[in-house]
């Protein structure tokens, strides 16, 4: 608020912050990098910044001007020493040596510039004269001056351009403008007609508003010289010389004196601050005015900054807040990630880390979505083939599994040629309760009165997700294909991501959410004393306030009462399974979902598989809303199938639809699928969070036993195989267990060992 | 890599197939691309390599994360 209140952008904050430290070098330091005259300027500034001062709204402004004094006061050395680019042979003439004259001469005596000031006293400062000695002492005015002229400026004293000066020369501008390579006009409020530029009605120089470039080629003006009225702002002065003096840089570098020029001078800042629940508080009063703050009472003062800052969304979610910076910063480590042509791109697992959920647009005031800025950072990523293999491989070979002959199906209702609707309940419902699917499809032939044909697949949200623009327009191909052969029937959908992408990339497909459907049904299953629970929304229903509200009204009717979570509705948090968060990043996936299960002590009712699934891995009693209207209402947590299991669970549903609703013949299974195995319950945990599937190790030990390619371990008698069936190289350490096999260890790897047959 | 001499001894481990010891040699081990020679365990007749569970989950997986990286 403060710094873009302020007309040169005085980090405020960044001062008042070291300030309550008790560092007031540091906070010097930080007022000298934008401010060339700190000792003049912290005692007469208009001070804009402090009427911008959020703390206005909560008692009264910070003291920004008397901190700045203190800086001055208490920050060390008086003069600074600054660094001095090479000598230019360019030079510049400066036309009036008061304050936006010396900025000009400051900023451009540091680029290397010859700097000449045409003064027509005998001193250089200009109006700041004319103030009283009390408010401003000569020695300070002398003290900051010499940041200027120490910079080896050469000054004229006595010399008037265009009129008869004191020392009898007079040069005319023209000829100044052929010995010089650019001019500044900075005489102050003297009206002098005399100069060959163009003017106003008022008589005053006109400029173009951004450069301050006035008719004449290379001559620019600013400060007091074009004010209609005398605003004795030194710190507008001060803007209008720092950015005339940007446009003199320019013009004599021959680059475009307007391209990215925004935000220079005072500007209104966008900036959110919530205010709510800090204090009201008043400025601390100086012990004696004359010489302003004590160094406590400058502490003191300090301390009362709230430091301005919007970090709604860093409040709200967990991945935001784990990699410590704030928005603006992480989408320009974003920008240069991209960027990098040769070294390490760090912001990589940064950006597939994100669930991509949207919450943070629904937080933030100005609406920005760090999910769209990763979804796009990572289809760049792929595009430059530079997405890291490893960090969604698992979850799209996964979907590659459900849009394969082991899971997806197309089919009529039995015993028609045509679909009225046909249920598609997703690959991880399937997944999860194989059996709440036959359910469904049961009560939808029963209940719509209509044909219900059945999807069986993916609808490629991770594919979306990993940035894998072909794989996803491929799926969506396929299972438009599929829909399209059934002669484009109403879709009927139990997996909001499966809602959510229909909607946004399937927009002639006619969507229904399963939900609603229920909602105007009898429920058979009302539980009489039921508890209370607290609903959890899909991120992906973040804006399906309907679908939220039909989940809702079933819950009730099943006699549950709700406890809304805070953040809820358009504010839901994700269980980390979106965006395949759970798989790029699985230490900050685990803090997701801790905190998302730590929001409230009721149980929770999800209409998610996925997030019944996570939350329940972790204790959370936890049903989906299937498993209410079924009347499942045990809430002791039940893990839910394991990735193996998850596999297993979808090939079975397929295969027995397939047996007792079309009676269609089963496709003789793959012969690896007869090997038996004995996994103990510790084993499955560890090959589960290997992402080491059953089917993976039944494979390997096929392979083993048909080719005799093992190792064998003398001292315990075990087996020990490998096999690369996709990017990944799977080991198992096995023995045989009559019919079946024992399964001791299994690890993975993804480089390549090169056969190397002797 | 001071782990190198782990990844070698393991006598308890013998060619399956063809019942001979083990023997150190150099391999070729590849990722995206980027090829290294590593001195492995293989067997001397079939030239099975033998990829220990701590190569595995250690250094390989550190080496496959910074070559993503890069």
């Amino acid at each position: 608020m403060c710094q873009a209140a302020c007309p040169i952008h005085v980090d405020a904050r960044g001062i008042a912050r070291e300030m309550a430290k008790g560092d007031s070098a540091a906070a010097l330091a930080l007022l000298r990098k934008t401010l060339p005259f700190p000792g003049i300027i912290s005692r007469i500034c208009d001070s804009p910044c402090q009427r911008a001062c959020k703390r206005n709204e909560i008692g009264d402004t910070i003291a920004i001007n008397a901190l700045e004094r203190a800086c001055v006061n208490y920050g060390g050395e008086p003069t600074d020493k600054p660094r001095v680019l090479p000598k230019k042979s360019k030079r510049v003439a400066i036309v009036g040596g008061g304050i936006s004259g010396l900025t000009v001469a400051y900023d451009l005596g540091r680029k290397g510039y010859g700097v000449v000031i045409f003064e027509a006293s005998d001193k250089l400062g200009g109006n700041l004269w004319q103030i009283s000695r009390d408010e401003l002492p000569a020695e300070i005015i002398r003290a900051d001056i010499a940041n200027v002229t120490n910079l080896g400026v050469e000054v004229r004293y006595n010399s008037l351009v265009n009129r008869l000066g004191l020392n009898g020369s007079s040069p005319k501008l023209a000829a100044l403008r052929n010995e010089f390579d650019a001019i500044y006009l900075a005489f102050g409020a003297h009206t002098d007609d005399s100069f060959e530029v163009e003017r106003d009605a008022n008589g005053k120089i006109k400029v173009d508003p951004v450069t301050f470039a006035t008719s004449m080629d290379g001559v620019f003006a600013g400060g007091g010289v074009l004010w209609s009225v005398d605003l004795r702002s030194s710190i507008q002065s001060i803007s209008e010389g720092r950015r005339a003096g940007i446009s003199l840089d320019r013009y004599l570098q021959r680059v475009s004196l307007t391209a990215s020029r925004v935000n220079e001078g005072a500007y209104t800042t966008r900036l959110f601050t919530n205010t709510q629940g800090i204090a009201s508080s008043s400025m601390i009063e100086m012990d004696d005015p004359v010489d302003g703050y004590e160094r406590d009472e400058a502490i003191a003062e300090a301390q009362r900054c709230i430091q301005c800052e919007c970090m709604e969304c860093v409040k709200d979610c967990e991945y935001l807040r784990a990699y410590e910076r704030y928005p603006r910063k992480y989408i320009r480590e974003i920008y240069n990630n991209l960027a990098i042509v040769k070294g390490t791109r760090y912001a990589n697992q940064f950006i597939n880390s994100c669930s991509l959920c949207g919450q943070c647009a629904a937080v933030c005031p100005e609406h920005l979505d760090m999910g769209e800025v990763n979804q796009n950072a990572r289809r760049e990523m792929v595009k430059q083939n530079r997405m890291p293999v490893s960090a969604h491989d698992f979850a799209l070979r996964d979907m590659e599994f459900s849009n394969s002959d082991k899971f997806a199906i197309a089919r009529h209702q039995p015993g028609t040629t045509t679909s009225e609707y046909i249920f598609f309940p997703g690959c991880q419902l399937a997944a999860s309760s194989p059996a709440n699917v036959e359910r469904v499809y049961a009560d939808l032939r029963a209940r719509l009165n209509a044909n219900v044909g059945l999807m069986l697949g993916c609808c490629g949200a991770p594919a979306e997700w990993a940035g894998r623009d072909d794989l996803f327009q491929a799926s969506l191909a396929q299972w438009n294909e599929q829909h399209a052969a059934l002669g484009k029937p109403k879709v009927v959908l139990a997996c909001s991501s499966c809602y959510r992408t229909f909607k946004k990339y399937l927009p002639d497909v006619e969507i229904i959410s399963l939900w609603n459907l229920f909602e105007a049904w009898q429920l058979p299953n009302v539980q009489p004393n039921a508890r209370t629970i607290a609903i959890h929304d899909s991120c992906s229903t973040r804006h399906e306030s309907q679908m939220q509200d039909s989940v809702r009204n079933i819950v009730n009717r099943l006699g549950y009462k709700i406890e809304e979570l805070a953040l809820s509705r358009d504010k839901t948090a994700c269980c980390s399974y979106g965006g395949v968060m759970w798989l790029a990043n699985r230490d900050l996936a685990e803090k997701v979902v801790q905190r998302r299960i730590a929001e409230s002590e009721f149980a929770y009712v999800t209409y998610c598989a996925m997030c019944r699934d996570f939350f329940a891995a972790r204790g959370k009693p936890t049903r989906h809303l299937l498993d209410l209207i079924y009347g499942d209402d045990n809430w002791t947590t039940q893990r839910g199938p394991d990735f193996s299991q998850r596999h297993e669970n979808r090939a079975r549903l397929k295969r027995k639809m397939l047996k007792e609703i079309w009676s269609e013949p089963l496709d003789d299974p793959a012969e690896y699928e007869s090997i038996q195995l004995k996994i103990s319950d510790a084993m499955r945990e560890r090959l589960d969070h290997r992402l080491i599937l059953v089917e993976d190790i039944q494979r390997v030990i096929a392979h083993a036993e048909k080719t005799g390619r093992k190792f064998l371990n003398r001292d315990t008698g075990h087996w020990l195989a490998s096999l690369k069936p996709n990017a990944v190289t799977y080991w198992v350490e096995y023995s045989a267990q009559g019919e079946a096999f024992e399964i001791h260890n299994a690890y993975s790897h993804r480089m390549y060992v090169e056969e190397q047959p002797q | 890599m001071s782990d190198e001499a782990n990844w070698v001894a393991h006598p308890e481990w013998q060619c399956g197939k063809c019942n001979v010891a083990l023997v150190v040699r150099q391999v070729n081990v590849e990722y995206l691309g980027n090829a290294f020679p590593a001195n492995l365990l293989k067997c001397p007749q079939c030239g099975n390599v033998f990829i220990p569970e701590e190569l595995a989950l250690g250094k390989m997986v550190e080496v496959e994360k910074s070559l993503e990286d890069k």
